[in-house]
């Protein structure tokens, strides 16, 4: 049984291996697709005014010279050696960079999942336990709204009516972290994790009325009434706990979701995290930082849903099972 | 499951569609919005959304500009219709290319399984290991900026959703007796995947599709907003809420005129996707009624 457990468990995780690998492939072509070269894609304009030996130069640091595979292969050990490239601009190497930027994406996703399980959750049991009724109505059209208003759109209006009728804007300062002063740096987080834990409470509440609707029909259920165990017993106990499966699933597949749409929040809200950092590789042209990072965002994604998986196999031993 | 949906019953299925309340009430605010953008582009309401009239810079929403106009004295409204214009163009392309290439590589991976089947797994999986607003902002980037490009970028990113769901309904379909006795009259492969097997999974392909659009739409916008979307002067609702965060305090239509359509345009494809879905879908619909 163990050893079943311990293998499909490993199998996933050479699945997750494979994944990352053809990952690492497509970043890799796809910025290649790029007209133009590293040379003038970091110079500008001046790589117009470069000598010739001054270009070989060049060519040879960033290996233009190499065939493609081979460049693939040197980019790919030095990953592994730890050197995700450096950033011109941020005079920095890349990894520094990422370290920095990686825990406040994480914090803002984990506030954000949060937020949206505070929210989700409860509307969504509520809404299934008056089918077509007035609370399901308003939980519906809660979820229909956390689907349907961009969150860019929300940002900037809460970002604008907190600054100007209330006066509050943290992140008008600069970016504090949870360490260093946690007050600021909540205040900072508060706005952002709202606007990504609303969009993502839309799934969640859909996830969990659907759930709680469906197991509250079960055999188990009933049998559960007949013995008199109490209303609010069955709620948390039977259906709660069963619900959970599908919830847990819906909340790692969001967690994807922010990763990326954490690059519109941190974009509006001064967040240092790793979004901003892809879109500023793509705004300045920095195409050896943007290969990198998309590489470690979709490399964490990987191994969150990996987790996800691991995770939902522990809360239903049913998946152990096959 | 769904052995005998064919063009007909679909064709009842659109018949539902407008008969539930929610789906008509859709259709009818995206036939409104799409065709004022029609309108709007063919000149017959409004002004041209790319015109500049700076005597009237900034004015508020009035009977000659019902929704106010911008910093360079454009009509809002006439900027606003055009961009659901062009979004509702970028969103159907985009979820045109996702729906072809994400059928094919489902139909013919649970189909011939083996290697065929395991290249476009490979595939399905690798483009879904980005979350996907990065992938599309990343192929956005490295693309030549044009409508199409942005169309093409949002496209691939749905690609593995519609090879997803339509791999599992083949694998199941191929060892259904139909599709067995087609096999036994001598029928060829690629004509038993397209005749028999390819309307069989048509009703999933179709939920998918509405269910992609809106997400498509915000998509579109998203990257726009970012700058990644169709380059300026053309209208779109994500640059224009851009352009408004440093109008909004002296011109707060500039914000709430785009916001507010975007949100309504959304909320009906939203709306449009689960009634489809209610509809093609008995099990969803056991679900939630």
């Amino acid at each position: 049984m163990a050893a079943i457990l311990r293998s499909s468990v490993l199998r996933k995780m050479a699945g997750a291996l494979a994944t990352l690998f053809g990952v690492a492939v497509f970043v890799f072509f796809m910025l290649r697709a790029i007209p133009g070269d590293q040379i003038s894609a970091s110079l500008g304009t001046e790589a117009a005014g470069l000598t010739e030996a001054q270009r070989q130069a060049l060519v040879e640091y960033y290996g233009i010279d190499q065939p493609l595979t081979t460049q693939f292969f040197s980019w790919l050990a030095n990953l592994f050696a730890g050197d995700l490239g450096f950033s011109v601009r941020a005079q920095q190497p890349v990894l520094d960079l990422t370290v920095a930027a990686l825990p406040v994406t994480f914090q803002l996703a984990v506030f954000a999942i949060l937020l949206a399980l505070i929210i989700g959750v409860p509307i969504g049991m509520l809404s299934a336990s008056a089918p077509k009724k007035a609370r399901d109505f308003l939980g519906q059209t809660v979820s229909l709204l956390g689907l349907s208003i961009p969150a860019f759109l929300l940002a900037t209006t809460l970002l604008t009516f907190f600054a100007v009728n209330l006066g509050f804007n943290p992140n008008g300062l600069g970016y504090k972290t949870l360490f260093e002063d946690p007050v600021v740096n909540l205040q900072q987080m508060f706005l952002p994790s709202l606007v990504l834990g609303f969009g993502i409470s839309a799934p969640i509440i859909r996830t969990t009325r659907a759930a709680v609707l469906e197991i509250r029909g079960q055999d188990f259920i009933r049998t559960a009434r007949a013995k008199g165990i109490t209303v609010q017993r069955i709620q948390f106990r039977h259906i709660l706990r069963n619900a959970l499966i599908p919830i847990v699933t819906m909340t790692g597949l969001q967690f994807g979701y922010l990763l990326g749409g954490a690059v519109v929040v941190e974009q509006i809200f001064s967040l240092p995290g790793i979004g901003r950092q892809v879109l500023m590789g793509i705004q300045q042209k920095e195409y050896a930082l943007v290969q990198s990072t998309v590489l470690v965002i979709a490399a964490s994604f990987v191994i969150i849903n990996l987790l996800t998986d691991l995770l939902y196999r522990a809360i239903d031993p049913r998946v152990r099972a096959e | 499951m769904a052995t005998t949906t064919k063009t007909k019953g679909n064709k009842g299925a659109f018949l539902k569609l407008v008969s539930s309340g929610r789906g008509l009430f859709s259709i009818a605010i995206l036939v409104g919005l799409i065709g004022l953008a029609f309108l709007v582009n063919l000149g017959v309401v409004g002004f041209d959304p790319t015109a500049q009239t700076p005597a009237d810079r900034l004015l508020a929403p009035n009977s000659t500009y019902w929704f106010g106009t911008d910093q360079f004295g454009r009509d809002i409204f006439s900027r606003v219709m055009s961009g659901v214009g062009s979004s509702s163009l970028i969103s159907v392309v985009a979820v045109t290319i996702a729906a072809v290439f994400g059928t094919l590589i489902g139909l013919f991976g649970g189909f011939y399984r083996g290697a065929v089947d395991l290249v476009g797994t490979g595939v399905t999986n690798i483009l879904f290991a980005f979350p996907p607003l990065l992938l599309a902002l990343t192929l956005a980037s490295v693309l030549d900026r044009n409508w199409f490009t942005v169309a093409v970028a949002i496209g691939i990113v749905y690609v593995p959703i519609f090879a997803r769901v339509t791999r599992g309904p083949v694998l199941s379909l191929r060892e259904i007796e139909f599709v067995k006795a087609a096999r036994s009259t001598g029928m060829g492969s690629l004509g038993i995947m397209f005749r028999h097997v390819l309307p069989n999974i048509s009703s999933v392909a179709i939920i998918q599709i509405a269910l992609s659009l809106s997400w498509a739409v915000l998509t579109e916008a998203a990257l726009s907003f970012l700058g990644l979307g169709s380059p300026p002067p053309a209208p779109s609702l994500g640059s224009m809420i851009y352009e408004a965060r440093t109008l909004v305090l002296i011109a707060p239509w500039t914000l709430y005129a785009p916001g507010a359509v975007i949100v309504t345009f959304v909320v009906a494809l939203n709306l449009l996707g689960d009634s489809v879905r209610d509809i093609l879908d008995p099990r969803s619909r056991e679900v939630s009624n």
